[in-house]
């Protein structure tokens, strides 16, 4: 009996809204699977820096290949670091228990992340890692809030500090929330000449590989479905006819 | 005649000395007499139909690469996902499949309404149908599990609870069909035998059970009025037609049509939105981590909004319960001498229109976060569900119907 009381708790915080954690301002990100430079792109920074931690265990290198247009000399050389076999799955040789030590949680697979999350809460993730010295990681986000990952990217945003302003909350009293983030250095491994439209794509890329990687046949489902429709149309006309046909008795 | 017409003849015959082929045939659908007025809502039997066929096929395929055990369960499905050749196609036609038979079963069940269809003979007709219902709601209880996604494993936990709000064998009752504390890899092997073998098996054989009531009492039609009344000099219905041809083609176009609808949903937005697969859904079961937002499924909220309206949580359950097993008593709380609502009074009338409302509502107040004013809306709502049912036989049995004409129009 109690523990249908936790449960109905539970339920009545349903909602359809689900970001977790989060403090609600959710930036939007156009991702284009049809951009192949862009996935590449995105595959690259994925593989260089997410992959040293989190596992994308359910994507097979050579799908990657193929889906990509990268040969297979490419793929092996600067996507592949775990494994020669481009019939491996995208692993990750961190064992769970010791990032578990490190981090306080082990880093989640990223597979099917993108579905799990959607892409305009993966953009504002990797776009709003602000300094933060309470925490141990030294950064805090505002999707995530309390997130146990450092801002593993800073190299290529450099580092951001909020701003505050005062507002009045529910029960009246004056609180400081977080009104924007500001870059205030410079990342270390920028391109020259440098600009801060640099990192949007950067991560936009990321995104769109992500939502890739969240499911592959996304590419072709499309196309595969518009061919399905316009075959069922036509049979449609075919099968009013044979009906029409058929009724002339009955009308 | 050719040699293989010929050798199909013999075939025939050879098969009709030895099995009741041809009688088969003429009773289900040669000589089987429908009403020849047949409008939209009286596609959806043969779709529901059609789409079990889909569940099943698909079920199948599925049930070749899935691994029913919690280590290996979410992986195996992404396995479909990447590694089958087309596995993809084969489970979004599953999970669309789902929500396509809840559909396509309410407005079969809502045409029933329309129509007075559940009215005498038909009552056993109407009972089997919601025993059908029923079997597939547990199907698809079972069948969300196995995914092993978060809202799997915390969906099947919250409905199994609500078993624990009975009294005295409650708590008992949930761990017996857990078979475990918790739901874990024990829950998910029954499940998955439950959901591919004994849930499939009852609802074939209902389906079946469905099929000869129906044929046996003759279907209702659209002016509710009984065909076998005027019959010619041959016996047969003034105002029917063979089934087939007339309505298999009839039908042929009607599932062209819902299969264009689905492969759109199938091919295109296969997650509709998040209503028929939950974004929650691809985070692997954590038994340790309480999703913030549990949903259930679409197809169960109008009941679920039912559950949280009433605050006491027993009481609850029971309504909840209530809510559904409540329309297999419509043969015997409605008593209108009128099936069809073309001849029914402005009460009915209005007392559906204010169900279909309540329905759509509670349905929609189901999915969200239940705020104070949500809370009393459902109750609003629910009550008049409940008053629907339970004011019907005073409503109907003193309503204003119209003159039913003795032919079809």
């Amino acid at each position: 009996m109690r523990r249908l009381t936790y449960f109905i708790m539970l339920f009545s915080v349903t909602n359809m809204c689900w970001s977790a954690g989060g403090d609600g301002r959710m930036m939007h990100v156009d991702v284009d699977l049809s951009d192949k430079k862009s996935l590449q792109r995105g595959a690259r920074t994925f593989v260089n820096y997410c992959l040293s931690c989190h596992s994308a265990a359910f994507m097979r290198y050579n799908r990657l290949g193929k889906d990509l247009n990268i040969s297979e000399d490419v793929l092996k050389k600067n996507l592949m670091f775990g494994t020669d076999k481009t019939g491996d799955t995208m692993t990750v040789a961190l064992n769970r228990q010791e990032a578990e030590k490190y981090f306080g949680v082990a880093p989640p697979d990223l597979s099917v992340t993108a579905r799990s999350r959607g892409a305009d809460w993966l953009y504002t993730f990797f776009m709003t890692f602000y300094r933060d010295p309470s925490r141990l990681t030294g950064v805090n986000n505002r999707a995530f809030k309390d997130v146990a990952m450092p801002h593993v990217l800073w190299e290529l945003q450099g580092w951001q500090e909020p701003v505050y302003k005062e507002v009045i909350n529910r029960h009246g009293n004056i609180t400081r929330v977080i009104d924007y983030l500001e870059v205030v250095a410079e990342p270390v491994d920028k391109p020259t000449p440098y600009q801060d439209e640099d990192y949007e794509r950067t991560v936009r890329d990321l995104v769109n590989f992500m939502v890739y990687l969240g499911e592959p046949v996304k590419l072709e489902r499309k196309t595969i479905g518009a061919w399905v429709i316009a075959y069922l149309l036509v049979l449609l006309i075919l099968v009013y006819l044979l009906k029409r046909e058929y009724w002339r008795d009955v009308h | 005649m050719s040699r293989i017409i010929k050798f199909l003849y013999w075939l025939r015959d050879w098969v009709g000395a030895r099995f009741p082929l041809m009688q088969l045939w003429n009773d289900h659908l040669g000589k089987y007499y429908a009403p020849k007025n047949f409008n939209f809502w009286y596609l959806f039997g043969a779709l529901a139909l059609f789409v079990l066929v889909i569940q099943i096929i698909t079920g199948i395929w599925l049930t070749m690469n899935y691994k029913p055990a919690a280590e290996l369960a979410f992986a195996s499905v992404e396995y479909i996902m990447r590694d089958v050749e087309w596995g993809w196609w084969i489970r979004y036609m599953h999970s669309t499949g789902a929500s396509a038979f809840f559909i396509i079963i309410y407005l079969h069940m809502y045409r029933a309404m329309l129509y007075g269809s559940y009215k005498k003979p038909r009552e056993l007709l109407w009972i089997i149908g919601m025993l059908i219902y029923f079997t597939l709601m547990g199907e698809a209880f079972f069948g969300y599990l196995l995914p092993w996604g978060q809202m799997s494993y915390w969906g099947a936990q919250v409905i199994i609870s609500l078993f624990g709000a009975l009294p005295v064998i409650g708590d008992d009752l949930a761990l017996w069909i857990r078979g475990d504390f918790v739901v874990s890899d024990v829950t998910l092997n029954r499940f998955f035998s439950l959901h591919v073998i004994a849930l499939p098996l009852a609802l074939c054989g209902l389906v079946g059970a469905h099929l000869i009531a129906l044929h046996e009492v003759g279907s209702n039609n659209p002016d509710g009025i009984e065909i076998k009344d005027y019959t010619g000099a041959d016996g047969l219905p003034l105002d029917g037609i063979p089934f087939h041809p007339y309505y298999t083609v009839k039908d042929i176009v009607g599932v062209v049509v819902f299969l264009i609808i689905f492969c759109m949903v199938v091919f295109f937005t296969p997650e509709a939105g998040g209503y028929f697969l939950e974004h929650n859904n691809f985070i692997p079961a954590d038994p340790l981590k309480t999703p913030e937002h549990i949903a259930p499924v679409w197809y169960f909220t109008p009941f679920y909004a039912i559950l949280r309206a009433v605050p006491n949580q027993f009481a609850g359950v029971v309504a909840m319960g209530a809510a559904t097993v409540l329309f297999c008593f419509l043969p015997w709380l409605d008593r209108s001498p009128v099936k069809s609502i073309r001849y029914r009074g402005w009460k009915y009338k209005t007392a559906l229109a204010l169900f279909t409302i309540s329905f759509i509502a509670l349905g929609w107040l189901g999915l969200q976060a239940a705020t104070p004013t949500y809370t009393w809306m459902a109750r609003f709502f629910a009550l008049i569900y409940f008053l629907f049912f339970l004011a019907m036989p005073f409503y109907t049995s003193s309503d204003n119907d119209k003159p039913v004409p003795d032919r079809l129009t």
